[in-house]
């Protein structure tokens, strides 16, 4: 029976790069350890929704936790849900929504696991008022690989609570957690789109919109000249006026093949962004609108990665502090409109100053650019490498959850505590990213 | 065939399975009552949490080895008491086994028609005359599709399901007449712990996308249903081809 077959090939949302391991799914908190621990290195893997390889490792062991789907309690008073660490954010949606509750973060996919949302401290539109999800996870159990479980608070174990938090699901497996939802009377956002052209203009919409609880807006890449860093400026607030709280339905619409790698080029995603840009005729558009579209635009169409064909899509988000950051997000625009690459879904936004618990975490105060480019090895590359360089000269940092080509004196330049996190990974873990980034 | 209301008094034998756990979650959500019968007490308290936080009005739990067909009479009692009235069993225990270890050694054969035919053929025997004196109930019980025809590739597994299949024709054509819902379901491949060793591909369905098919043959008083429903296609062009092809076949 046991025959040796090549490892599989995995890979990342990004598809790029993709490597071989063996896949070992648990199903149950009490699954890991291992009762055969392999003589491979090993790393958590959720949904395997973050872009470059902070969740792969070359020839490892990849330990699936999708099949760790159990929600363990739940306390509508104070909004905390307990579940295993394989459960999606959809999932919660599923079950919170109906009984009038919310995440308190999400990011722009709900496809996500509670496990992956923890490592990669994520972030979403609201990190101004609410910081990252990890502000919102009171507790959590950390089993390392000699058997050891942590249970993990701010109070309990708390060092081990800060490198978890962000720790690219380095410093153990997380088998369960607790997330405090926030109430929700409504599925409906109160949505205001607000055009804008240059950057000054969107710091200005920003520093007047702080106190509305949801902003991000989307910018076009491609235009230049007079209508260069035009975009809309996106705000909602959950709606205060009671509805039926139904759940959602499932996505029916699927990209069922690879498009051709030339799909997204120059000039259809230039025609796109006309389009976008002037779907809204004025200058500003209010309305309600479902949260699942506000949130989860691209969750619609299942397997939109495979838009950017076989080779895949490159991310890219910085985060620029608030005295360089005009200047730094202007240079990184005008580098990717004289590359000649195109950036389908180019996202930019404030971020707050509320500090993440996390040792790692990527957010900090100031700008954020997130970007996407089709890979095309050379140009790609270089781009990539250039706008990590501006990203370096104005004091930001790199977002490892979607990268994939961030150098060794880079992430450690942007992650300047990264000796002191290594204390706390596991000695039986590893990822191809954290090989990448300290060889 | 009429449909029925939603079953609310649930007893699952195995209910640590993957495709037991999703079902009984698509009951927990209505608000059902729950009796739970697995051997591990870790897995069963981690099914009771998950089935109680998704709206399950009541979660009992029962450990044991359902091999040991001599307690099922007392278990079963237990269930039955607990719940009021058994509106829905779902018998969800089964191992795949080796097929190899099994053709070279009986007691490993023994083993797999034991835990996937007798044990339930023990469960069935009370379970059918506990149905039939309270002219209710759906007994409805995992098979597959291998119990079909029987493939040199797992032939031993097959025979437990296939015997358990016939099993249950006949139960159904007895106690259908006091208005028991009798469903054999056969699943195809599903990505489960139990086959978490063999390389997947298309043709393997998620628990979940199984369960919704258990639950709308056991709403529709489906005699057997096979789940995804393309397995039925795949089966019986399986089952027409002549014998003496077949046998020549790696299949």
């Amino acid at each position: 029976m046991a025959q040796s077959s090549p490892r599989p090939r995995f890979e990342s949302w990004g598809r790029y790069p993709t490597l071989q391991a063996d896949l070992v799914p648990l199903n149950w908190t009490g699954d890991f350890p291992l009762s055969k621990p392999p003589a491979t290195r090993l790393l958590p893997v959720g949904a395997g929704r973050s872009y470059g390889d902070v969740c792969l490792l070359e020839n490892g062991t990849l330990l699936q936790t999708r099949g760790m789907d159990r929600l363990l309690a739940f306390d509508p008073e104070t909004g905390v849900l307990r579940c295993e660490a394989g459960v999606t954010l959809a999932e919660i949606l599923d079950f919170a929504v109906p009984r009038g509750f919310f995440l308190p973060v999400t990011p722009g996919t709900k496809y996500v696991t509670v496990g992956g949302a923890i490592a990669n401290d994520i972030h979403g539109k609201n990190h101004h008022l609410a910081g990252t999800f990890g502000c919102h996870v009171p507790r959590f159990e950390l089993v390392r690989s000699d058997g050891t479980r942590l249970l993990c608070s701010p109070a309990d174990n708390a060092q081990w609570f800060a490198a978890t938090i962000g720790g690219m699901g380095l410093t153990g497996l997380i088998t369960w957690a607790e997330v405090r939802l926030r109430p929700i009377v409504s599925r409906r956002i109160q949505y205001t789109g607000i055009k804008f052209t240059g950057i000054e203009e969107f710091v200005a919409l920003s520093r007047a919109s702080t106190h509305i609880e949801y902003t991000v807006s989307w910018i076009d890449c491609v235009a230049t000249g007079r209508n260069f860093a035009r975009g809309i400026f996106m705000q909602g607030d959950h709606s205060p006026v009671p509805e039926p709280l139904t759940t959602s339905k499932e996505p029916w619409l699927a990209l069922p093949v690879d498009l051709p790698n030339i799909a997204l080029n120059r000039f259809s995603i230039g025609l796109f962004n006309t389009l976008y840009y002037n779907k809204q005729l004025g200058k500003t558009k209010t309305g309600l609108v479902d949260y699942e579209p506000f949130f989860y635009p691209l969750d619609k169409l299942l397997h939109w990665n495979r838009m950017y064909g076989k080779s895949g899509l490159l991310q890219f988000q910085c985060v620029l502090p608030w005295e360089a950051d005009q200047l730094g997000i202007i240079q990184i625009l005008k580098a990717i409109t004289a590359s000649g690459l195109a950036s389908f879904l180019a996202v930019i936004k404030v971020f707050g100053d509320l500090p993440s618990p996390g040792m790692m975490s990527f957010p900090a105060p100031g700008i954020t650019l997130a970007l996407d480019f089709p890979i095309r090895p050379e140009v790609s590359f270089d781009l990539l490498d250039r706008l990590a360089r501006i990203t370096l000269e104005h004091g930001g940092r790199m977002y490892p959850a979607k990268d994939a080509r961030m150098t060794a004196p880079q992430f450690q330049a942007f992650f300047p505590q990264w000796q002191e996190f290594a204390r706390f990974i596991d000695p039986a873990f590893s990822s191809a990213f954290w090989e990448r980034v300290t060889a | 065939m009429a449909s029925t209301k939603i079953p609310t008094n649930i007893l699952a034998l195995g209910a640590s399975s993957a495709i037991a756990e999703a079902t009984l979650r698509l009951y927990a959500v209505r608000g059902a009552r729950f009796f739970l019968v697995a051997r591990n007490p870790d897995k069963l308290n981690a099914v009771a949490g998950d089935l109680l936080t998704r709206g399950a009005a009541s979660v009992a739990t029962h450990v044991m080895d359902l091999d040991d067909t001599s307690a099922h009479p007392a278990m079963l009692a237990a269930a039955a008491e607990n719940l009021g009235t058994i509106e829905l069993a779902l018998l969800a225990h089964g191992v795949l086994g080796d097929q190899q270890q099994a053709e070279a050694s009986y007691p490993v054969a023994e083993a797999v028609l034991g835990t996937n035919f007798m044990a339930p053929v023990s469960m069935i025997t009370w379970l059918a005359n506990y149905f039939e004196a309270s002219h209710q109930g759906t007994l409805a019980v995992i098979s597959s599709v291998a119990g079909d025809r029987g493939r040199k590739s797992n032939y031993v597994y097959g025979a437990s399901k296939g015997a358990l299949n016939i099993y249950l024709d006949g139960v159904r054509n007895r106690i259908d007449r006091a208005g028991v819902h009798v469903l054999t379901i056969k699943p195809g491949f599903v990505a489960t712990p139990m086959t978490a060793h063999l390389p997947q591909n298309a043709l393997f369905a998620t628990p979940s996308k199984v369960a919704e098919g258990i639950f709308k043959a056991i709403e529709k008083r489906k005699d057997v249903v096979y789940v995804p429903a393309f397995w039925a296609i795949i089966m019986f062009i399986l089952c027409m081809i002549p014998r003496s092809i077949f046998k020549k076949l790696n299949v």
